[in-house]
């Protein structure tokens, strides 16, 4: 006796690309999200640096040395400014509470320029008045707004992590992908050179990679130069993970298709053996942004970095070094407040992003 | 056993040639030297500059100074240093001692706080403990060692209990030994826990993801069938085991070290190797530069080489390869 079984509906799911199962995972982690969130904005502001902070990089401001922080704070129904005034025979700043300006949004100031090209003058807030200045993060020791050289110096900070990356990466692939794939001799020379450049501690070799470049370099060509240091050291260690993941590639039956239908050995590693290594690399990759963010701020910390009147978050806290500085005037630690944000995001990021790669722990 | 250490120690001879080698042609491509200066001083004549560029054999090609070099260094004798004008082996060899206490300290607190911390958040593994490690290691790793050194500077400045940079007092000449070996210590303390704090974190977590590993094994649910107590477990049967791995980071945490090294050093103005470097850097003694980077590099090859040794001891199936 048989019965009619129903025969079973199948509904074809469209099936999710790697990409898309990747990003579904990520989206759940909290952490990793609010490392994104934090970085975005952190982006966008140094983007706009030239309109969100109040003054220019290098506006000195002669009666205000090492002036204390000053907010806004609300007079009535207007956000407004004290008066600052300084105490006659002591070197101390007084505001002055009942002698206020309110604070003036899209209002002119200095000059700068709109992403590096469109001349602007507008900045989001600010008095238009130096005897009622707005300080967020108090003043350096040239009477100029920390808030607005962190911006400034953002631009440097958070861009050359990523320039940085994409050279020391792209390089590491390459090489590794090269060592990886064609192993034998190839592969040994390659790797004694990466073991020699992984042996010297990293901040030795950058002080005598320094030392080849002549004194006296314009703003841009220390920015290049900073990055190529960083990433002659940082390729070497990429490479060797992407040579260990080619070694076992170049064994898959894809690669002898590849080279079956006639593609050549550079094309077959740059097609076929490299975009097997990505999700590695992206993870690599956002937790390795730290160490050039950090790189740049040792290096300009030390002077042979970023130069003055440049602002850079680490020639920035060159003038924290001084301990009578430091003691009196602590606000000058603020890009060190900076750089663990950005790279406490980073963090988060990379450790997020680690997980939603690792397919095996769900 | 002895074999394998041969076969290392041979290994690293090839390195060490590398890496100078290779400082020594970043030296040549540098532009200037420390007679470049002495050019400006109307007081010295080129004669005089001649010559002493003849004695440091700086007017030769790069490669016959680097045999020059290479031929002393393999007497022991690290040349002179320019700028110091004293030889450069003592001054070298002075630096490096502080360094490596320095480092050597920071290494066994951050091991001696790690290791503990680590066992804790695992055993107790989704508690409030376990998320305020957690916490604590992504600060740990993400505060940069220059934020560090300097908040330890205002620390130092504004309480006044440890003193402001360096390594002994105005005084220590005048002290007696036991004295100035407790100043020593009172100098040492601010570094040392800075450079720890940097490596700590990741020491941490290390070791409460290998334990907890260990503690999923399926010998550990054997144990605790047979009924023995949890700390017997933990202690006796999986932490053993879990330790293990730890050993392999040990040599990272050697090279963060003496990176980490580097920068609080010079901001904590504690007279080591990093601080050496840079001094040499700024007065173009490049002679120097080549010595404390050759130096540094030594240190960290040596130090990666116990670990390994260490990670052979206990591993058995390592020696075969």
């Amino acid at each position: 006796m048989e019965t009619a079984q129903p025969t079973p509906v199948i509904v074809m799911q469209p099936a999710l690309s790697p990409w898309r199962l990747f990003w579904q995972r990520l989206k759940h982690r909290k952490i990793a999200m609010t490392g994104a969130w934090i970085l975005a904005v952190l982006y966008t502001v140094a983007i706009f640096a030239g309109f969100i902070s109040p003054y220019r990089y290098d506006t000195i401001h002669d009666n205000a040395f090492f002036h204390p922080p000053v907010w806004p704070a609300f007079h009535g129904l207007r956000l407004a400014v004290p008066r600052s005034q300084t105490l006659p025979g002591e070197f101390a700043y007084r505001n002055v509470r009942s002698d206020t300006k309110p604070l003036h949004f899209f209002v002119r100031g200095g000059e700068y320029k709109l992403f590096g090209v469109i001349p602007c003058s507008v900045h989001l807030f600010g008095t238009g008045d130096d005897n009622y200045p707005v300080y967020l993060f108090g003043a350096d020791q040239f009477g100029r707004d920390i808030f607005s050289r962190l911006l400034y110096g953002s631009q440097i900070s958070l861009s050359i992590g990523i320039v940085g990356i994409l050279l020391s990466f792209s390089v590491g692939m390459i090489v590794g992908g090269i060592a990886g794939y064609f192993a034998g001799p190839t592969d040994t020379v390659i790797m004694r050179l990466c073991e020699l450049i992984m042996s010297i501690p990293a901040l030795y070799l950058i002080i005598s990679l320094r030392n080849t470049f002549p004194p006296g370099m314009s703003s841009s060509q220390v920015y290049a130069m900073i990055v190529v240091i960083l990433s002659f050291i940082g390729w070497a260690s990429m490479a060797r993970v992407i040579r260990g993941m080619a070694l076992s590639l170049r064994e898959q039956q894809f690669v002898l298709a590849a080279r079956a239908l006639g593609q050549s050995h550079l094309k077959v590693i740059v097609r076929h053996v490299l975009p097997n290594t990505f999700s590695y690399v992206i993870v690599a990759a956002t937790l390795s942004v730290p160490y050039y963010i950090l790189g740049e701020v040792v290096l300009s910390f030390l002077g042979v970095g970023i130069q003055e009147p440049q602002a850079s978050w680490g020639n920035m806290l060159t003038a924290a070094q001084n301990t009578e500085y430091l003691k009196n005037y602590p606000w000058l630690l603020a890009p060190g407040a900076a750089i663990f944000v950005t790279v406490l995001a980073f963090n988060f990021l990379g450790d997020g992003l680690r997980d939603a790669a690792d397919t095996k722990s769900d | 056993m002895w074999q394998y250490i041969l076969k290392r120690l041979l290994h690293m001879i090839p390195l060490l040639l590398g890496v100078s080698l290779l400082t020594f042609l970043l030296m040549a491509l540098s532009p200037g030297n420390y007679f470049t200066a002495l050019q400006q001083n109307p007081q010295i004549s080129p004669q005089t500059i001649a010559q002493l560029k003849a004695e440091f054999h700086l007017d030769k090609a790069w490669y016959v100074q680097y045999i020059f070099w290479l031929k002393n260094v393999l007497c022991g004798n690290f040349g002179y240093s320019m700028a110091y004008k004293i030889s450069a082996t003592s001054l070298i060899m002075a630096r490096l001692w502080n360094t490596f206490v320095l480092a050597f300290c920071a290494l066994i607190i951050a091991w001696g706080i790690a290791i503990p911390l680590g066992i804790w958040a695992a055993v107790k593994k989704g508690s409030w403990v376990d998320h305020a490690c957690s916490l604590f290691a992504f600060v740990g790793l993400s505060v940069p060692d220059v934020l560090l050194s300097l908040l330890a500077l205002w620390f130092a400045a504004s309480t006044g209990w440890f003193p402001v940079g360096g390594a002994e007092s105005p005084l220590y000449d005048f002290m007696t030994p036991s004295q100035q070996f407790w100043d020593h210590v009172h100098h040492l303390i601010l570094p040392a826990i800075v450079l720890a704090a940097s490596d700590l974190a990741g020491i941490m977590r290390r070791m409460r993801s290998c334990l907890l590993d260990t503690l999923r094994a399926e010998y550990v649910t054997a144990a605790r069938a047979r009924g023995l107590g949890e700390g017997w477990v933990v202690y006796k049967h999986a932490l053993r085991n879990a330790i293990n791995p730890l050993l392999t980071i040990f040599g990272y945490s050697l090279a963060s070290l003496l990176s980490g090294a580097f920068i609080v050093e010079n901001i904590m103005a504690w007279p080591g190797l990093g601080r050496l470097t840079i001094e040499a850097f700024f007065a173009k003694d490049s002679y120097l530069v080549v010595d404390t980077v050759v130096m540094a590099t030594a240190l960290l090859v040596m130090g990666n080489f116990i670990a390994d040794l260490l990670l052979a001891w206990t591993d058995p199936r390592i020696r075969l390869k």
